[in-house]
């Protein structure tokens, strides 16, 4: 039976349709958290002892960097599935989760530059987890590029796959930039190993908004994969019959 | 698993781990290129050029912070707990300069404890309170200390 | 805490409103673009099949 679900899922046309009654509940629970994550952490959450309301920013800031990486986790990951098993729907996972990963890492960019102006006295610096978060939305952009450039779907889909798994170095090198090495930009608040070193009414909001930013990824890659999965099999039978259906 | 699926894992797996190994010696290699500034140790050492236009960073010693007669020129001592070096810098400070602060000073090196700087940032440290814990702490710690003086008197 | 200051964000408004600001209109557009892009793919695939038929 389990084995079934999974044949299922991966046929193009139960997952147009899975995905598409999943979207709403997606974005819907996306929204709520958004919602009470804005709530407390513009307006409940005290200011910081040392950072006055700029440290608002974290809210943005931290979840679209961690985002940034995650994505691209789960797109060499998905890489790796589509290069040994030759699955489609793992090749559609990739493509359609790059420039997803691109908007998060630019975001987490500007954001970081949009706090390091006021809080550090400079918009960049090049320390190592900055250069290596801007090399990131490199990769991402030449994922997105490599995949345009070539002509045949399957063929693209392989060669993103490996660029993908030969960049996903970069993701270590990220996480431990602030440790390796003299940087700027300060060490790990949340993930490290003994207690988050944020207080509690900070904590929850930063949270809170993590949580809303993966539920955003997971609705908004789900729409780019049924457009893939349309565009790719725009003359399959169960395409026609959806189209003629309406 | 088929043998040509076992085959694609392994060279996957041969392909990730032969980068990573590349990008380890690389960053190694590099490894002081990537220092983003020198400590008061290293500079003290001789490791920092002379000369050259360099990064040192420390922290701000308590106070150490100095304004010359003209109102923006300050002289302060940066540590790092080890060695200490004195900065001179002409300018805006950022926000979060204070004493106790970390900071990164770019600029020359005169002589081998003094370093005039063009520009000083604030780096912020990873922890986040609302003022009152961080009162509530200070106050605990000061007490603390302070039981601790009183039972070695 | 009035509405005035919270939107001063103790003076830090430039940098706190603009990073919002960013966020809200990158991910807007991340929503929107999927969104319209199906239903031209949907219209395009519908067209082309109405044509497929007429010539048959």
């Amino acid at each position: 039976m389990f084995n079934n679900f999974f044949h299922k899922m991966a046929s193009p046309k139960y997952f147009y349709r899975i995905a598409g009654s999943l979207i709403p509940w997606l974005a819907g629970a996306c929204l709520l958290f958004t919602l009470a994550g804005l709530y407390y952490g513009l307006y409940l959450a005290p200011p910081d002892y040392q950072q006055g309301e700029s440290y608002r920013i974290m809210f943005i800031h931290v979840p679209a960097a961690w985002m940034s990486m995650f994505v691209y986790v789960v797109m060499a990951g998905a890489g790796a599935i589509g290069l040994v098993w030759r699955i489609k729907l793992a090749e559609i996972m990739v493509i359609s989760s790059a420039p997803i990963g691109a908007s998060f890492t630019f975001l987490a960019l500007v954001s970081g530059s949009l706090w390091g102006k006021p809080m550090w006295g400079a918009w960049w610096v090049w320390d190592a987890r900055l250069t290596a978060e801007l090399i990131l939305l490199f990769l991402y952009l030449g994922i997105i590029a490599l995949h345009g450039a070539i002509e045949d779907r399957r063929t693209a889909a392989r060669a993103v796959a490996i660029l993908t798994l030969v960049g996903v170095i970069n993701i270590p090198i990220i996480h431990f930039s602030v440790e390796w090495w003299n940087t700027l930009h300060q060490g790990p608040t949340v993930t490290r190993f003994d207690k988050p070193a944020i207080h509690i009414s900070m904590l929850i909001p930063l949270l809170l908004m993590a949580v809303a930013f993966k539920l955003y990824y997971a609705f908004v890659v789900l729409m780019r994969a049924r457009c893939e999965l349309l565009e790719r099999e725009s003359n399959a039978g169960w395409v026609r019959e959806l189209v003629e259906s309406k | 698993m088929t043998p040509k699926r076992r085959q694609r894992v392994l060279l996957i797996a041969v392909m990730v781990i032969g980068v990573g190994i590349a990008a380890g010696f690389a960053l190694n290699a590099f490894n002081e290129n990537l220092m983003f500034f020198y400590t008061p140790s290293k500079v003290v050492a001789g490791e920092a050029p002379a000369g050259h236009l360099i990064r040192v960073g420390g922290l701000v010693t308590k106070d150490s912070v100095k304004r010359q007669q003209d109102g923006l020129t300050v002289v302060f001592d940066i540590t790092d707990n080890a060695e200490t070096i004195q900065v001179q810098y002409t300018g805006i400070l950022p926000d979060l300069f204070r004493e106790g602060q970390g900071i990164v000073a770019h600029g020359r090196l005169q002589g081998d404890r003094m370093f005039v700087a063009d520009e000083v940032l604030a780096k912020h440290d990873e922890n986040y309170m609302p003022p009152e814990v961080a009162d509530a702490l200070k106050t605990a710690h000061e007490a603390g200390v302070a039981g601790k003086a009183a039972a070695t008197n | 805490m009035n509405l005035n200051e919270f939107l001063h964000m103790g003076g830090y408004a430039f940098y706190v409103w603009t990073s919002y600001g960013i966020a809200l209109l990158i991910l807007l557009v991340n929503i929107i673009a999927p969104a319209r892009q199906r239903r031209k793919l949907l219209t395009d695939i519908a067209r082309k099949a109405r044509r497929a038929r007429r010539e048959i």
